[in-house]
């Protein structure tokens, strides 16, 4: 498999260079021989599916209608149900769980004639910052196979930046698109809440969840997030706003637009070679026209712990779901019901997933509301109104993606608050309902950088188009991991 | 012993809602359908499902609060109420909790004995339904059927401020008409869409503090609601008075023993842990949705029974008859529009019309004879076309699907005889015929009298407006 | 928050999750310490702050009262562990 961007295989796709079959067979062999050093697909699509889809798509091929994703092959992270295809979040409670439905995402794609290879390994119910906890195993980083992806979009971000695959769908609840993104050296799209629809996309954190898309270039998020985006009448929460076309407006550059550089994205936890690698990235978007200025958001100092409140809140009552009866894990012999339930849960999700469940209903409990739930609600609205603030000012606000680079597999796995700590941040933007961008800015020993960019809601053809200007100006996103992947 | 002591009741009602789909999904509410065959995937909780709110609903919660002079709430919040269940496939259910739709709203109850009060309701909130376990059918195992889970309920929640079991009763009538006039529910209590729980205490008179309540669980018939709270408030005096104290519990009605029982809840620390819903953003009712549904609001039955009393000049009995449902009602009006005689339309539809439906086992909206059809029946009648004793041979032959009154009138020549001639011919015939009888009346006897007017009336089966056969009959034998 | 075993068994039940000896270790260990990370929203000063629990503040969306679903039962049913007779099974409840 060449290394080559959506646009690049598009071009030779229409230029009959390559046939979507071809190219479709020849991602899931990358894929595949990827497998043993990266571990990112949990599940592969079967033949047929592949051939199924890759036919339709070389039938509108070529026609000036055919969307640009006709004939390109694609991994959904295994968060998005396919129908047909079993779907596992990551977790032992839906190793063999086949949905019966399509995602909206997944609908969407296919209709735009992308080509399903498989599914993305990630962290179990899209819980984590390192893809290492997934009953699948951990993903490595194609950059240094000692090191983790980045989570839980982990296998997402594997698999492109192997080369395996141009594009991967990701899902990004407090950072899950854009750390992996910036571990890996790709570009991540978390849009704002409410763009993409959330139906078929099995649930962490409601409030925060948001589907996004990894690639090489801005250029290709562009297009996916395209296909991706827009009113869904299965989703009370997905905007009837009108869907920019972004690629129309990628070349509209960053002259003349004010970026805000957030003191507190540099703080006391943020590696300097890594804060340095995003300024110089900056320097490089103000030679395109950008003005950078510096801004102050105070509240992002709470944002971790309010992060850490709200999802597991959240995700424990989402996952309550799990209970053994309807579908998914059922413990064996169970004495009676309570048994049934318990073991069930026990045995079916993981220990970190275990822990946030916990933590989860403590900070709901009967006498704890207030002073955890209510009060991290209250956070998040400060937090919100920083931003708000912020962007009456400014067009964007950069910071980096995240505090260091990849880290090792195994460094924070048996101490959940440096894993928390981890996406620091990342999370504020979720829990602002932001759309946001990471951006390839160079390498720090050889591991990529992400340089992160916020937008006001629905400017998402504002972080296209800057990230378009950085990548017009450098080739960060053209560096390819060492060695065979 | 029971002088001394006042009980504090207040009611728990869930409405089923009347939609065609679920609350959350887009499954049909049919009832009595094969398990689980009205189950989706979003009822099904399946992973990545979510729910999208049933606008009908919205409007039906909005319409009992512009019912009850409720405050409507321009943003309401869904809440996730958290707990373990089979029959719950989430693991929660969708309610509201700190904001409901509709809140501190009023209705107007009258006893039985004319008198009136006031029920004031704290609260109207939409929540689904839970599924149904079936207990019996499996050998150590429960079956679960998730065609109701979902279903739209909307609960109406009284402040503890009624008296006794009778005045819960005719709120809980009142209510039930009220659902039913507002077309919110089918009201069917059989197939559970009026349940209603009771929260009942008892405080020795004079004390301001309530006492510990017990809430009597699904009770599905007025007339057990109110034995109930009639047992439960008497068990919980004779408790305070030999000493003892009552537990805050639930309580199980046993329809056959008549007594209320406690469930033992193995779990002992219930905690909901309940939280703004966070695939469902605030729900919001504009003014121009309150002026849309406050515009649509039907007359209300308390208004239409007024008006027909103080407009229509009708009883109060007549009044309460006719407005015990919607459709009564307004069958009413089309044929007392029709007839411009309240009294007689009013007399139609409660005997007539009633006694037809009744025989039929069918209802208002199903009669076979529709308003307007009566309307015109009643009109042969005012106009003295046919006599009141044929009309109810008319109104048997429509009913039977004969035609129109005007075309039955004309097949049965019931047309009311008001020719003079041949009612004196008839006169004649039965003076002569009945020689005696006439001498007797002639001779001072007024009781043979009205055995002649009837003999006149037979030969003229029916037709014959009684006031003029009495006129001419009285002429005849007075005259000769 | 301290490592009070009747406080994780407490929360371990409403969860409904089965701990055994080594579950109980770990979360005796861990959850304090995250619990301690959330203590510090007590420097936030909220007065006054109204919760925010969506993000953007968007109003509900609303779908017409229309049956847009049919019977999947067979479909749905073949998902579940055990079912019998059209029914979902679970160990029996006594009420």
């Amino acid at each position: 498999m060449e290394r080559r961007s959506l646009s690049e295989w598009r071009d030779a796709l229409v230029a009959r260079r390559v046939s979507a079959a071809e190219l479709a067979q020849a991602a899931l062999a990358a894929a595949r021989e990827a497998q043993p050093a990266l571990n990112a697909l949990i599940s592969e699509a079967s033949d047929d599916a592949i051939l199924a889809a890759a036919a339709t798509a070389q039938a509108v091929i070529g026609r000036r209608d055919a969307s640009p994703l006709a004939g390109i092959p694609f991994a959904h992270k295994d968060l998005f149900c396919t129908r047909g295809l079993r779907t596992t979040a990551g977790s032992r409670m839906l190793d063999g769980f086949v949905p019966p439905y399509d995602a909206t995402v997944a609908a969407r794609l296919n209709g735009a004639g992308a080509v399903c290879i498989g599914k993305a390994n990630m962290d179990e119910f899209a819980m984590g910052s390192s893809n290492e906890n997934s009953h699948y195993g951990a993903v490595r980083n194609p950059w240094d196979h000692g090191r983790v992806p980045g989570g839980s979009s982990g296998g997402s971000a594997a698999l492109v930046a192997a080369g395996a695959v141009p594009f991967a769908t990701g899902s990004d609840t407090g950072g899950s698109v854009r750390q992996p993104a910036a571990f890996c050296g790709i570009t991540g799209i978390k849009p704002t809440y409410g763009r993409v629809s959330r139906f078929g996309m099995i649930a962490y954190a409601s409030s925060l969840d948001q589907a996004g898309v990894l690639a090489r270039t801005a250029e290709d998020c562009a297009i996916v997030l395209g296909a991706m985006a827009g009113a869904d009448p299965n989703d009370a929460t997905c905007a009837d706003a009108p869907v920019d076309d972004y690629r129309a407006r990628l070349g509209d550059g960053v002259a003349g637009r004010k970026i805000g550089v957030v003191r507190e994205l540099f703080g006391a936890g943020v590696d300097a070679r890594v804060a340095e690698r995003t300024r110089e990235a900056l320097a490089l978007l103000e030679r395109a026209g950008a003005t950078l200025v510096d801004v102050s958001l105070p509240s992002l100092a709470l944002a971790i712990p309010a992060y850490y409140v709200i999802a597991p809140a959240e995700a424990s009552s989402n996952l309550a779901r799990y209970d053994g009866v309807r579908y998914g894990h059922r413990a064996a012999a169970p004495a009676d019901l309570d048994d049934l339930y318990s073991r069930t849960r026990a045995e079916g999700f993981g220990p970190e997933t275990r822990l946030r469940i916990l933590s989860g209903t403590y900070v709901l409990s009967s006498g704890y509301y207030d002073a955890y739930y209510r009060r991290a609600q209250q956070v998040r609205r400060l937090i919100a109104d920083d931003f708000r603030r912020a962007h009456a000012q400014v067009d964007l606000l950069a910071g980096p993606t995240t505090p260091t680079p990849a880290f090792a597999l195994g460094e924070k796995v048996s101490d959940p608050l440096a894993m928390y700590a981890a996406d620091v941040n990342t999370v504020a933007v979720n829990l602002a309902g932001l759309p946001a961008i990471s951006l390839p800015a160079g390498f720090v020993d050889g591991l990529p950088v992400g340089l992160q960019l916020v937008g006001a809601p629905f400017a998402e053809s504002a972080l296209f188009a800057a990230g378009h200007a950085l990548q017009q100006a450098s080739d960060f996103h053209l560096a390819t991991p060492p060695g065979p992947a | 012993m029971f002088a001394d002591w006042e009980a504090v009741i207040g009611l728990e009602v869930h409405v089923q809602l009347a939609t065609r789909s679920k609350l959350f999904s887009g499954s049909s509410t049919a009832y009595g359908a094969e398990p689980n065959t009205q189950a989706s995937p979003v009822d099904v909780a399946l992973p990545g499902t979510l729910p999208v709110p049933n606008r009908e609903a919205v409007r039906f919660a909005i319409r009992l609060g512009l019912a009850i002079d409720a405050r409507i709430a321009p943003h309401s919040v869904y809440a996730r109420k958290n707990y373990f269940y089979p029959d719950l496939p989430k693991g929660y259910q969708i309610s509201q909790y700190e904001d409901p739709i509709v809140s501190a709203g009023r209705l107007a109850v009258r006893r039985d004995d004319g008198s009136e009060f006031v029920v004031p309701i704290q609260r109207a909130h939409l929540e689904e339904d839970a599924g149904k376990s079936v207990h019996d059918a499996f050998h150590g195992a429960t079956g679960i059927d998730l065609n109701r889970a979902g279903t739209p309920l909307l609960e109406i929640v009284t402040e503890p401020a009624l008296h006794g079991a009778s005045d819960a009763t005719a709120y809980l009538k009142t209510l039930h008409r009220l659902v039913r006039w507002l077309g919110v529910s089918d009201g069917n209590m059989q197939e559970g869409s009026f349940r209603c729980d009771a929260n009942v205490s008892v405080r020795r008179r004079g004390d301001a503090k309530l006492g510990t309540r017990a809430e009597i669980k699904n009770v599905n018939s007025f007339r057990f609601v109110e034995k109930a709270i009639d047992y439960e408030i008497e068990r919980q005096v004779r408790l305070l008075e030999s000493g003892g104290s009552v537990v805050q519990e639930t309580r199980l009605y046993d329809e056959t023993r008549n007594q209320t029982r406690s469930m033992r809840s193995k779990e002992s620390a219930h905690d909901y842990r309940y939280f703004p819903d966070p695939d469902l953003p605030p729900l919001a009712v504009t003014p121009a949705d309150l002026e849309r549904e406050r515009a649509a609001l039907p007359e209300l039955p308390a208004a239409r029974r007024a008006r027909y009393v103080a407009e229509l000049a009708l009883g109060e009995a007549e009044a309460d008859a006719l407005t015990a449902e919607r459709d009564t009602a307004d069958y009413f009006d089309v044929v007392q529009r029709a007839t411009n005689d309240a009294r007689l339309s009013a007399s139609w539809v409660i005997g007539e019309l009633a006694a037809a439906l009744n025989e039929h086992g069918t209802s208002v909206a199903q009669a076979r004879v529709a308003a307007p059809a009566m309307g015109e029946l009643l009109a042969r009648v005012k106009d003295g076309t046919i006599t009141a004793k044929s009309a109810k041979d008319v109104f048997a032959a429509m009913w039977a699907g004969e035609g129109t009154p005007d075309a039955i009138i004309a097949a049965k020549g019931l047309k009311r005889v008001s020719d003079d001639g041949a009612l004196l011919a008839a006169i004649a015939g039965i003076v002569d015929a009945n020689p005696t009888q006439v001498a007797q009346y002639r001779g001072g006897d007024d009781k043979v009298y009205t055995w002649l007017v009837g003999q006149v009336m037979k030969a003229t089966r029916g037709k014959a407006d009684p006031a003029r056969v009495n006129e001419l009959l009285r002429r005849t034998l007075d005259n000769s | 928050m301290h490592a009070d075993p009747a406080l994780i068994d407490h929360l371990a039940r409403l969860s409904r999750l089965a701990l055994d000896a080594s579950d109980r270790e770990r979360l005796a260990n861990e959850l304090p310490r995250v619990v301690a990370l959330l203590d510090s929203l007590a420097r936030a000063s909220v007065e006054g702050v109204e919760p925010l629990a969506h993000p953007l503040e968007l109003s509900v969306r609303l779908r017409e009262d229309v049956v847009t679903e049919g019977d999947r039962s067979d479909e749905l049913l073949a998902l579940a562990g055990e079912s019998q007779g059209g029914y979902y099974l679970v160990p029996r409840v006594i009420d």
